[in-house]
Order: C-alpha cells, then sequence, then structure tokens
C-alpha cells in the first residue's frame, strides 16, 4: 500500500533550516545528483529529513490501516485457502508497517511519536483505505487495482535517495507483487463464475476503480511540491506520469476479464499510444482527505481502541520487564 | 477390541476434532486481526492463526481421504452445521480482552502439544505426519503465550488481576479435555494414540509451572462443561458458523 504524496513539501521553514550553509546545500544536492545513497546519519537538509519522516511515516500508517479493510472479509473469506492467502497478506501488511516505522525511525523520530500523531488526527494515510469492503469481490479488486496502483508508484522508490527507505521498498515491492497476483487470481475466479459472482466482480471494479486512479495524488499542476521531491529523487515521475502508466497497465486486464471499466470517456489514443481517461471527481478526494470519507472515522475509531485496549497490556509488559532487569542486577 | 469398521470411524472422527479444534481457533484468533496491543502482536497473532487454519486444512484433506466419499476440506470447514462440528468448547468462547485469549491459548496449546506429541508416535500414518508439521507451530505458539501469560500475571497490578479472573473463568472448560469418550478409548487401544489420563498428569504439572512463574494460583477443579465431542455448543457457536460460512451459503456450488 502507498501513501499518496499528500505531502510531498518539507513543511515550514524551521530554525534550524537557516543554519545551513549554502555549501552544505549544495554539496549535498552533488550527492544526489551523482545518485549516490544518502544514509541515516549522513548530512541532510532538514526539509529532506522532515519530507522523508512524514512521507515514511504516512506509508507505514497506511499498511496499519489498510489492514482494516481486508481484515474485514478474513472472518468470511470463502474458502480455507483464500482465508489463509488473505491472512498472509494481512500480516505482510503489518510486517511491511514494521519496517517502514524502523526506516523512519533511523531519521530521529520514534514510532510511539508517529503512532501518537496518526492517533492524534495528525498524520495522514492513504484515502483509499477510507472506503468500505461490501463483499467478496472487494479483496479481489484491492488486491489488482489497490496493489497495483501501489506497485507503480513503489517500483521508483527501491530507487530512492534514502537508502534505508529504498531498501525497505526492494522487500515490499516483492510482497505486493504477489498480492496484485492473488487480487487478480479472486477477479479472474469471479469472472468466470456464476451470474451472481460476475456481478460481484463488476460492482466491486465499479467502486473501486477512481478511488485507485486517486491514489496517485493531484494532478501535476495542482501538486507544487512535488518538485523539491523530483529534485532530492526522493520521487522520480511525476502523479500523472505514474496514473498513466496504471490505466495503460490496468486497461487491457479488465478487458481479459470481461469486465467494464466505470468510465465512459475511456478510449486508446492511437496517436499517443495510451488510454484517455475521464475527469476524476477531485471533490470527493479532498473529502476524503478531510476526513469525510465513508470509513474515515471507523477506521481511526477502530485504531483508537486497539491502542486504548491494549494500554494495561503494554504497561504490564513494560513493569514485567524493569522486574526481570532488577532480578537480573540483584 | 475394536472392530476395523470401528477403528476406521474413529479415525476419521478423529482427524475431524482435530480439524474442528484447529479452524475455531483459528477462526477466533483472526477475529483479534487489527486489535492487537502492539504492532509485534499482530504480526505474532496473524502468523499463529495462519498456523491453526494451515493445520485445519491438513485435517481436513485427511479426513475427506478416510471417508472416501469426494468431502473436501471446505465441505468440512464450512458446509457442516454446529451438530456435526466437535471442537473443544474452549475455543468457540468469545475473545475477551487480551488477558483471556491468552489464557484460553495456555490451557489449549499445553493440552494439544502433548496430544501431538502422542500422536507422533501412533499408528496413524496420515494424523502422524500431520502431527510432525504441526507440533512445530505449537511449541511456538505456546512458548509465546506462556511468555505472555508470566508477563501479565507477574506485571501490574490490575494484569494480574486480570488474568487471574480469566483463568477462574475458563478453568471449567479445561474438563473437557480430558474426557475422551469411545472415539479416544478406540484411537489409543487400537492406533496406539494418545492416552488422556496420562496427557492430564502432565498437562496439570506443566499448566502448573508456567502458573507459578507468573504468581497465578491454579484454580480449583469445579464443575467441568462438555459437550464439544457430542456436537452440543456454547450459544456462540452458532453465530461464529454463520459469520465463517455465510458466502459459501449465500452462493452454494459456487467456485471461489
Amino acid at each position: 500500500m502507498y501513501t499518496q504524496g499528500l505531502d510531498q513539501a518539507g513543511g515550514k521553514p524551521q530554525r534550524r533550516d537557516a543554519l545551513e550553509s549554502a555549501e552544505q546545500l549544495a554539496a549535498f544536492q552533488a550527492r544526489i545528483d551523482a545518485d549516490e545513497k544518502i544514509e541515516a546519519k549522513d548530512w541532510m537538509p532538514e526539509a529532506y529529513r522532515r519530507t522523508l519522516v512524514r512521507q515514511i511515516s504516512q506509508h507505514a500508517h497506511s499498511e496499519i490501516i489498510g489492514m482494516q479493510p481486508e481484515g474485514n472479509w478474513l472472518t468470511r473469506a470463502p474458502t480455507l485457502r483464500r482465508k489463509a492467502i488473505l491472512l498472509a497478506k494481512v500480516q505482510d501488511e503489518a510486517g511491511h508497517g514494521l519496517y517502514l516505522y524502523g526506516a523512519a525511525e533511523t531519521l530521529g523520530t520514534s514510532r510511539e511519536q508517529m503512532v501518537q500523531d496518526l492517533l492524534d488526527g495528525k498524520a495522514k494515510y492513504s484515502s483509499i483505505f477510507n472506503y468500505p469492503t461490501l463483499t467478496w469481490a472487494d479483496i479481489g479488486a484491492i488486491g489488482w487495482l489497490v496493489d497495483g496502483a501501489a506497485i507503480m508508484n513503489q517500483i521508483p522508490l527501491c530507487r530512492c535517495s534514502f537508502g534505508p527507505y529504498a531498501r525497505a521498498m526492494v522487500r515490499v515491492c516483492k510482497e505486493e507483487s504477489f498480492h496484485q497476483r492473488q487480487g487478480y487470481d479472486i477477479m479472474l475466479t469471479l469472472a468466470r463464475g456464476n451470474a451472481t459472482q460476475k456481478a460481484m466482480a463488476q460492482d466491486a471494479l465499479n467502486r473501486w476503480w477512481w478511488p485507485s486512479l486517486m491514489m496517485f495524488g493531484p494532478n501535476d499542476a495542482d501538486s507544487p511540491h512535488s518538485a523539491q521531491s523530483m529534485q532530492w529523487k526522493i520521487k522520480r515521475f511525476s502523479n500523472d506520469e505514474l496514473r498513466q502508466k496504471f490505466v495503460d497497465a490496468t486497461v487491457p486486464q479488465a478487458g481479459f476479464l470481461g469486465l467494464t471499466m466505470p468510465d465512459d470517456k475511456l478510449a486508446y489514443d492511437d496517436e499517443s499510444g495510451h488510454y484517455r481517461f475521464g475527469e476524476i471527481n477531485w471533490q470527493e478526494f479532498y473529502d476524503v482527505l478531510a476526513g469525510n470519507g465513508p470509513c474515515n472515522r471507523e477506521r481511526m475509531a477502530t485504531r483508537r481502541k486497539a491502542h486504548a485496549d491494549g494500554a494495561w497490556v503494554r504497561e504490564a509488559a513494560s513493569v514485567y520487564a524493569e522486574k526481570q532487569a532488577a532480578r537480573n542486577a540483584a | 477390541m475394536a472392530t476395523q469398521m470401528n477403528i476406521e470411524q474413529a479415525r476419521l472422527t478423529y482427524a475431524l476434532r482435530l480439524g474442528d479444534n484447529a479452524l475455531v481457533l483459528g477462526q477466533r484468533l483472526i477475529e483479534l486481526v487489527t486489535h492487537q496491543p502492539e504492532l509485534e502482536e499482530e504480526l505474532a497473532n496473524a502468523n499463529i492463526s495462519l498456523d491453526y487454519i494451515g493445520q485445519a486444512r491438513m485435517y481436513y484433506s485427511c479426513a475427506g481421504e478416510l471417508e472416501g466419499k469426494g468431502r473436501t476440506e471446505d465441505d468440512f470447514a464450512l458446509l457442516r452445521d454446529s451438530g456435526e462440528y466437535q471442537n473443544l468448547l474452549l475455543l468457540e468462547l468469545p475473545n475477551g480482552h487480551f488477558g483471556d485469549t491468552i489464557v484460553r491459548q495456555v490451557l489449549f496449546d499445553s493440552f494439544y502439544i502433548l496430544q501431538l506429541e502422542a500422536l507422533l508416535g501412533c499408528d496413524d500414518a496420515g494424523l502422524a505426519e500431520i502431527a510432525a508439521r504441526a507440533i512445530k507451530e505449537v511449541r511456538y505458539h505456546l512458548r509465546h503465550v506462556s511468555l505472555w501469560l508470566i508477563r501479565l500475571g507477574d506485571g501490574t497490578q490490575e494484569s494480574h488481576a486480570r488474568v487471574s479472573q480469566s483463568l477462574l473463568d475458563l478453568w471449567r472448560y479445561t474438563g473437557e479435555m480430558f474426557s475422551g469418550d469411545a472415539v479416544d478409548d478406540c484411537l489409543r487401544d487400537a492406533c496406539n494414540g494418545p492416552d488422556l489420563a496420562r496427557i492430564q498428569v502432565e498437562w496439570r504439572s506443566n499448566v502448573n509451572a508456567v502458573l507459578a512463574e507468573a504468581t497465578l494460583a491454579m484454580p480449583e477443579d469445579e464443575w467441568m462443561i462438555g459437550g464439544g465431542r457430542q456436537g452440543v455448543h456454547t450459544e456462540h457457536m452458532g453465530f461464529l458458523l454463520a459469520e465463517m460460512q455465510h458466502v459459501q451459503r449465500a452462493c452454494p456450488g459456487a467456485s471461489w
């Protein structure tokens, strides 16, 4: 799963930024231009650090929140094989969250702080997880479309200038590509199934197609901070470039399934060799980002409740560890 | 001495019971996904539930072969009614809080690992083979949940009080593990299978050791609830099955 570059900027300039000399900034940019990897202990502009902490932690939060819509079908998966595969996938997502938090921690912000920011509503996660999973076909559509879009976003991140993030992405991408194939396999089985199953597959595609396109973030013209991320080689392709790649790859896959994309304007353009598609409902996108998607409140309530319910458990573990340390010292 | 037909029937029922235990516990643990107190625990819980679902699939496939009527793992899991399920009642109880699930798991896994050890050496090659795979997983589960029980028992006053109560609440479901019927007797006598009386002695001693380290007292034995082996369940079981079987039941005969 992917954070959609919701805040590409390095945030508001802070006092420490002013202490950075032109020479330091130029030397840093020269390293980036030479395709050197920046490691956690290397000098880096504070804005670069803030951008990465924000992006990587948003990515981690997306993995964790993203477990909910899929977890919604774990107890009802239609076969034991599908149940086991979905469970393994949800477990992978927890694992992605864990090592993404780890990558972000190398930049000096603790996981506790990042989690607290999420619970306080200060940190964002991918808007796609605020849509509900209503039928089993939604699990197929998420794997096919949402993980498919995530892979488009994440493959370039394997070459991101920040070493720990790039290396985490190599592992994440391998697993995501497996998830994507599993999702497509669910859709294929439904598309070749009975009338109810086919209708279920089409309905899921209708509901997930447009939100999947929104995962790439605003149009380039409305994404003013992308340029800095491109210059730092955190980002390698623009939102619109990645979105177009995704559409070009996915439309023929829908054709193979015998499903119809919910877009009257979708057409292949011989001249450019790309599929042209209709206008995204950006009002919906910004509404969901602002907390007004169908499931924003439920997703956050679930996370906060799990955290609150676990407080006594974490406290017990920490008190026990102290007791053990004291016993060992005695 | 049991007749040949009885042995076959006993082996089939025994395989189904093992499958039912694994599936029902796995299903309960799956409900806890996204509700764990720590991210590391999300990974552990998903991993443990995945092991149980995997084990259920192996037991049901084995049962399908023993039965020889072409029933699949999904037929057993998703198309049988409550009365045909023969799992331990302990495993179908709603999860409760984190301490309840840890206590349930310690009590069951402490039994299950001894059951698997006995099955390793039994004359039923199919069950012995599954036991050899399952035991590695269950050793890890038992270690994991025992460590948690020790942390909670010997943690704060609150955690100690909570798991003490969990233990009292769940204790009356433990007798069922050892109150075998003709199927257990047949497997023990004809297939060199688990001897529940011996397992019970060892179980008490192992559980007592963990409880002692967790500074928890073993409850007094009281009236014990049974019924799982006869397909007589708690009121919770119908809801568990309704949720788990919903898609298969709504679309009969479809492939997924």
